[in-house]
C-alpha cells in the first residue's frame, strides 16, 4: 500500500452531496458459503440502498472477494439470501442473467478481452445482450470512453494501454451496460502507484452522479471521500461496519484497530 | 583514461553502428562464425550440402528425360529405365493421377469446383479483397453442396458417377477437405464437452476421444470397410467412400478436441469472468470470448492435424480406394512403365509438400494476421 495519506489529499474532493434514496437494491441475509468443507463466508448480512457507496476492506484472504462475488454469482453461495435489485438469485439461470445485466463488475486485472479492440470490447455486451444495434452501441462507448478520458484510444487493442488506461476501459465497459450496481474488486491494486489516482478519479466522478457501489480497496483516501460506510471482513465474517470518520478514527474492535494500524504504518 | 566526451550532455546524437554489426560481411561473421561450435556446423552444412544436392539436381533435372509421349525416351542402350527421373511417364498419366478413373467427358464438373474453389480462396488470402465473410461463408455452406451433386451427379441431367470412380488426387482432396471441414466443429464440440461439468457429457466425450486416439487409422478404414458391413442389415449399402470419409474425420476430430482442450486450457478465468459479469449466456461467451482466443493460440495445433490428415488420406488405399499415391503405384505397375516409380513417387511427395507448405504458409499468416499484442 503506497501512502494512502498522501493520496487522499490529492483525490478530487466531490463536487455534487451524493444521496442515498430509501430502496434497497442490495440484500444479503445470512449468507453463507463453502469451498469445499471451507467456510469462507459466515453469516453476511449487509443491506445496500439505492446510491449507497460501500467500502470493503480487510485483510487478504478475509473472502471480500467472494463475497461480492456472490453478488453477481461468479460464485455459488449455499445458505441465505442474496436478493438484488429485487431478484432473489437462485440456481434460475435466468435470473442470474437479468442480476448481471444490471450489475457492472470491475476486477483487479481488468480481464478485458485482448483479442477485440477497445471499442469491440465496448460494444460487445450491448450487442449481444442488450440487442442495441452497432451503431447506438458505439456511440454510447465513445461516450463512455470519453467519461474516462481515452476516446483516441478506441481502435487500439488492451495489450497497447498502459495499466492504468486498461482499468478505466474496462469501467467504461461495464457503464455502457447501463448497470444499476457497480462493484468492484481492487481496481487499483494491480496499477502502478502514478496511475492509481486517474481510476479513482473515475470512480469518484462515478459516485457523485449516484451510482450504488460496492468497492473492495485498500486505498483509505477513497474510502474517506466517497464511501458512505466502510466494512470491514476478518475471516469470512464482517466484523465492523461504520461510516467512513468513526470507522478511521474511532475503531471499534480490535481486529479493525489491528488492520488500521497494518495499513496506516506503511 | 576515457576520452573526452564530444557532445553536450543530453545532445548526443545516434551514431551508425560499428561496421562489424552491419552488411553482408557483418551478418556472415554474426551468424556463421561466431563461436567454435557454430564454425562447425557451417561447415558441416557446406558439407552435407555438397554431397547431396549435385546427384539430386542431377537426378531430377539434368540426366533426367523431359520430352516424350511414350516411355522410349525413359529408356537406356540395354532397354532398362534410365537411372534417372523420366517426366514423361508423369505426363502420359496425368489426367488419372489427377482425377482417377473419373469419366473424361465429365472432368468439367470437377475443374469448374476446383475455380470456384480457388477463386474464393484467393478471395479469402488475399488482404485487398472486401467481402471476405461472404466467400468464407460460400466455402461453408453452398460449395459443399454444389460439389457434392456435381461430383455425384444422378440430377439436373448430369451423369451418374459412382464413386469407385472416383481418384488421384481429387479423391485425395475430397477426403481432405471433408475431414478438415468436418473435424473442426466436431472436435470443438468434443472439446467442450470434455470439459463440461455434466458427468454423462464428459464421459462420453473422454471415451470417443481416447477410443479414436487409441487405435491407428488404419484398423479403422479396416473396421469400416471390412467389419462394418457385417452389422448392417441385408441390403442396407453405405458407399465405401463415405465410410472412409466418415471414419477419417471421426478420427481427426478426436485429435482436434484434445489440440482445442489445450488452447482452452490457457484461457485464463478471468476471461470467463470478465464475459460472465457482462450478462453473456454460455453460448455467446464460447463465440464471442473463449473460443476466438483459445483457437488462435492453437493454430499451429491445428494445421499439425490438418496436414496430418492430408498425408494420412495415402491410407485409403489399402481398402482399395485409388487416392493419389494409390493412382501413381497403379500408373507404375502398368507393363509400359515398370520401373518408374520412384518418379512417381518424387511427384507425389512434390504435391503433397505443396500442400502441406501452403497450409503451414496460410497458418503462419493468420497468426500474424491475428496477433493483437498479448
Ligand atoms: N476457488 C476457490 N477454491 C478454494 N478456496 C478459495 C477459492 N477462492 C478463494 N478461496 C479461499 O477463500 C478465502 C477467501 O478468498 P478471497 O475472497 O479471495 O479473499 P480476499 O479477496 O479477501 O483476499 C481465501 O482463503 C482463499 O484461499
Ligand atoms: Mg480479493
Amino acid at each position: 500500500m503506497s501512502d494512502s495519506n498522501a493520496s487522499a489529499t490529492d483525490l478530487q474532493a466531490p463536487t455534487k452531496e451524493m444521496k442515498v434514496g430509501e430502496e434497497v437494491v442490495i440484500e444479503l441475509n445470512g449468507m453463507h458459503k463453502w469451498y469445499g468443507s471451507f467456510h469462507v463466508l459466515k453469516d453476511i448480512n449487509l443491506k445496500v440502498h439505492h446510491g449507497e457507496r460501500i467500502v470493503v476492506c480487510g485483510p487478504s484472504g478475509s473472502g471480500k472477494s467472494t463475497m461480492i462475488r456472490c453478488i453477481n454469482r461468479l460464485e455459488e453461495h449455499q445458505q441465505g439470501q442474496i436478493i438484488v435489485n429485487g431478484i432473489e438469485l437462485s440456481n434460475d439461470l435466468k435470473k442470474i442473467d437479468e442480476i448481471r445485466r444490471e450489475v457492472g463488475m470491475c476486477f483487479q486485472h481488468f480481464n478485458l478481452f485482448p483479442h477485440l479492440s477497445i471499442m469491440e470490447n465496448l460494444v460487445l455486451a450491448p450487442m449481444w445482450v442488450r440487442n442495441i444495434p452497432r451503431g447506438e452501441a458505439e456511440e454510447t462507448a465513445m461516450k463512455y470512453l470519453t467519461r474516462v478520458k481515452i476516446p483516441e484510444q478506441a481502435l487500439k487493442f488492451p495489450g497497447q494501454l498502459s495499466g492504468g488506461q486498461q482499468q478505466r476501459v474496462a469501467i467504461a465497459r461495464s457503464l455502457c451496460m447501463s448497470p444499476k450496481i457497480m462493484l468492484f474488486d481492487e481496481p487499483t491494486s494491480a496499477l502502478d502507484p502514478e496511475m492509481i489516482k486517474e481510476v479513482l478519479d473515475v470512480m469518484i466522478e462515478l459516485a457523485e452522479e449516484g451510482m450504488t457501489m460496492i468497492c473492495v480497496t485498500h486505498e483509505m483516501g477513497f474510502a474517506k471521500t466517497v464511501a458512505n460506510r466502510v466494512i470491514f471482513m476478518d475471516g469470512g465474517e464482517i466484523i465492523e461496519e461504520n461510516e467512513p470518520n468513526q470507522f478511521f478514527d474511532n475503531p471499534q474492535h480490535e481486529r479493525t484497530q489491528l488492520f488500521l494500524s497494518q495499513i496506516l504504518a506503511h | 583514461m576515457a576520452e573526452q566526451r564530444q557532445y553536450e550532455v543530453g545532445m548526443h546524437p545516434d551514431l551508425p553502428p560499428p561496421a562489424s554489426l552491419v552488411g553482408v560481411v557483418g551478418w556472415m561473421r554474426a551468424n556463421l562464425v561466431s563461436s567454435p561450435a557454430n564454425t562447425f556446423f557451417t561447415l558441416l552444412a557446406i558439407y552435407l550440402i555438397y554431397l547431396l544436392i549435385p546427384p539430386m539436381l542431377d537426378w531430377l533435372i539434368f540426366s533426367a528425360a523431359w520430352v516424350g509421349d511414350d516411355n522410349t525416351v525413359c529408356k537406356n542402350e540395354t532397354g532398362g529405365p534410365i537411372a534417372a527421373a523420366c517426366w514423361p511417364f508423369i505426363k502420359a498419366w496425368m489426367t488419372p493421377f489427377m482425377f482417377g478413373r473419373y469419366p473424361e467427358s465429365e472432368l468439367w464438373r470437377i475443374k469448374i469446383t476446383y475455380v470456384m474453389f480457388g477463386v474464393a480462396l484467393l478471395a479469402l488470402v488475399i488482404p485487398q479483397v472486401p467481402f471476405k465473410k461472404w466467400f468464407a461463408l460460400f466455402l461453408l455452406i453452398p460449395f459443399p453442396v454444389i460439389c457434392f451433386y456435381l461430383y455425384v451427379g444422378g440430377s439436373f441431367g448430369l451423369m451418374y458417377v459412382e464413386t469407385n470412380l472416383w481418384g488421384g488426387l481429387f479423391l485425395t482432396l475430397v477426403i481432405a477437405i471433408t475431414g478438415i471441414v468436418a473435424s473442426l466443429p466436431i472436435g470443438i464440440l468434443l472439446a467442450l464437452g470434455r470439459r463440461s461439468n455434466m458427468p454423462v457429457v464428459k464421459a462420453v466425450c473422454v471415451a470417443f476421444i481416447e477410443l479414436w486416439r487409441g487405435v491407428p487409422l488404419i484398423s479403422v478404414l479396416f473396421m469400416s470397410s471390412v467389419m462394418f458391413p457385417l452389422f448392417m442389415p441385408e441390403g442396407v449399402n453405405f458407399d465405401k467412400l463415405l465410410r472412409a470419409l466418415v471414419g477419417v474425420t471421426l478420427f481427426s476430430s478426436a485429435y482436434m478436441a484434445e489440440v482445442v482442450r489445450g488452447g482452452l486450457q490457457a484461457i485464463p478465468k478471468g476471461q470467463y469472468e470478465g464475459a460472465q459479469a457482462l450478462g453473456l449466456n454460455f453460448v455467446k461467451m464460447m463465440y464471442f470470448i473463449v473460443m476466438p482466443q483459445a483457437l488462435k493460440m492453437v493454430i499451429p495445433g491445428i494445421v499439425n492435424t490438418f496436414i496430418g490428415l492430408f498425408k494420412d488420406t495415402t491410407l485409403v488405399g489399402v481398402i482399395g480406394l485409388l487416392d493419389f499415391l494409390a493412382m501413381i503405384q497403379a500408373g507404375s505397375s502398368n507393363p509400359d512403365w515398370l520401373g518408374y516409380l520412384t518418379t512417381g513417387f518424387a511427384f507425389a511427395a512434390l504435391v503433397y509438400w505443396c500442400f502441406c507448405f501452403g497450409m503451414s504458409q496460410y497458418s503462419q499468416h493468420l497468426e500474424r494476421k491475428l496477433h493483437t499484442g498479448h
